[in-house]
């Protein structure tokens, strides 16, 4: 089960870990198996996918966008993505004045259904100390340059709402169908740290 | 509350380190950890906010600098110890059985 080699000795963590999965399945608190299938999930079944196709609904269906901007979990819901750490929505729409962008400064709060788990970098000391204070200066490490008149709006998560930026279309989008434009959003623009 | 955890605004932070394509988990005991805490906390009668104030204690320095599922791992072993579960000194007699067997087929 352990992919490790048999002349590196487990670092102290990973023998923590697995002391600890031991003793909670011995007294009936976990399942090897459960926890196969959840880590499995998060790994391989939910991720930024599902938000890029929100994304690309909202960009070829007006209705859709107005519903998704008004209330977004049961927005999201309709297209099959719903659950833990996404059952208070709120998605913000990118404007040609606005510029919208997402973090967590007291933890890593993140919209799982929509976006998977967070990158290391957005729940690391440097981003939510830094994105609040000089979000353009970070933005621009990012490689995003907002012009100086755009507004830009960071979004701190609160315990129980979470975030989700709907960039603009770019102009690539134009004449694609809504499957193809899927390919053009990516977690980084739904974050709110690139364009698109 | 202040601490450590309320970092928002604070000076003194370097460049957004980030990596490409990324990995959700970068090592197994990291898909590990992520399936203990998740089940856990039901079965121990925690929530999520008695997680997030457990990772809010660790020290500073751990805080800063720790793993973030190493973070999360520290902080669910103070609540199996204040709920009663399991204590340190059994995890830590268990790691050093596991280590053992180890070394015996190393």
């Amino acid at each position: 089960m352990s992919g490790h080699k048999h002349n590196e000795p487990e670092s102290d963590i990973a023998l923590r870990v697995k002391a600890m999965e031991q003793l909670l399945t011995e007294k009936g608190i976990v399942e090897t198996n459960a926890i196969d299938l959840v880590a499995d999930y998060f790994e391989n079944k939910v991720g930024p996918r599902n938000g890029a196709r929100v994304v690309a609904r909202a960009w070829s269906d007006a209705d859709y966008r107005a519903r998704l901007l008004a209330d977004a979990s049961p927005a999201i819901a309709e297209l099959g993505y719903s659950g833990l750490q996404g059952e208070d929505m709120v998605v913000l729409e990118n404007t040609a004045d606005v510029h919208n962008v997402i973090v967590c400064t007291l933890c890593s709060c993140y919209p799982w259904p929509v976006l998977g788990l967070p990158p290391t970098w957005y729940k690391s000391p440097p981003y939510r100390a830094r994105i609040v204070r000089e979000p353009r200066a970070v933005l621009a490490e990012f490689g995003l340059d907002v012009s100086d008149n755009v507004e830009v709006r960071v979004w701190d998560s609160s315990a129980e709402i979470r975030y989700m930026v709907l960039p603009m279309a770019p102009d690539a989008a134009a004449g694609k169908s809504e499957e193809e434009l899927v390919d053009l959003v990516s977690r980084d623009g739904m974050i709110g740290v690139a364009a698109h | 509350m202040d601490g450590i955890h309320d970092i928002g605004g604070m000076h003194g932070f370097g460049p957004v380190e980030r990596e490409e394509n990324e990995p959700v988990f970068h090592a197994p005991w990291e898909r590990r950890a992520f399936g203990v805490e998740f089940f856990t906390g039901a079965g121990i009668g925690t929530n999520g906010d008695q997680s997030r104030h457990a990772i809010e204690r660790l020290p500073a320095d751990v805080y800063l600098t720790a793993n973030y599922y190493e973070k999360w791992m520290l902080a669910l072993q103070t609540l199996l110890e204040e709920t009663g579960t399991l204590s340190r000194a059994e995890i830590e007699a268990r790691m050093a059985e596991l280590s053992a067997e180890e070394q015996d087929h190393g």
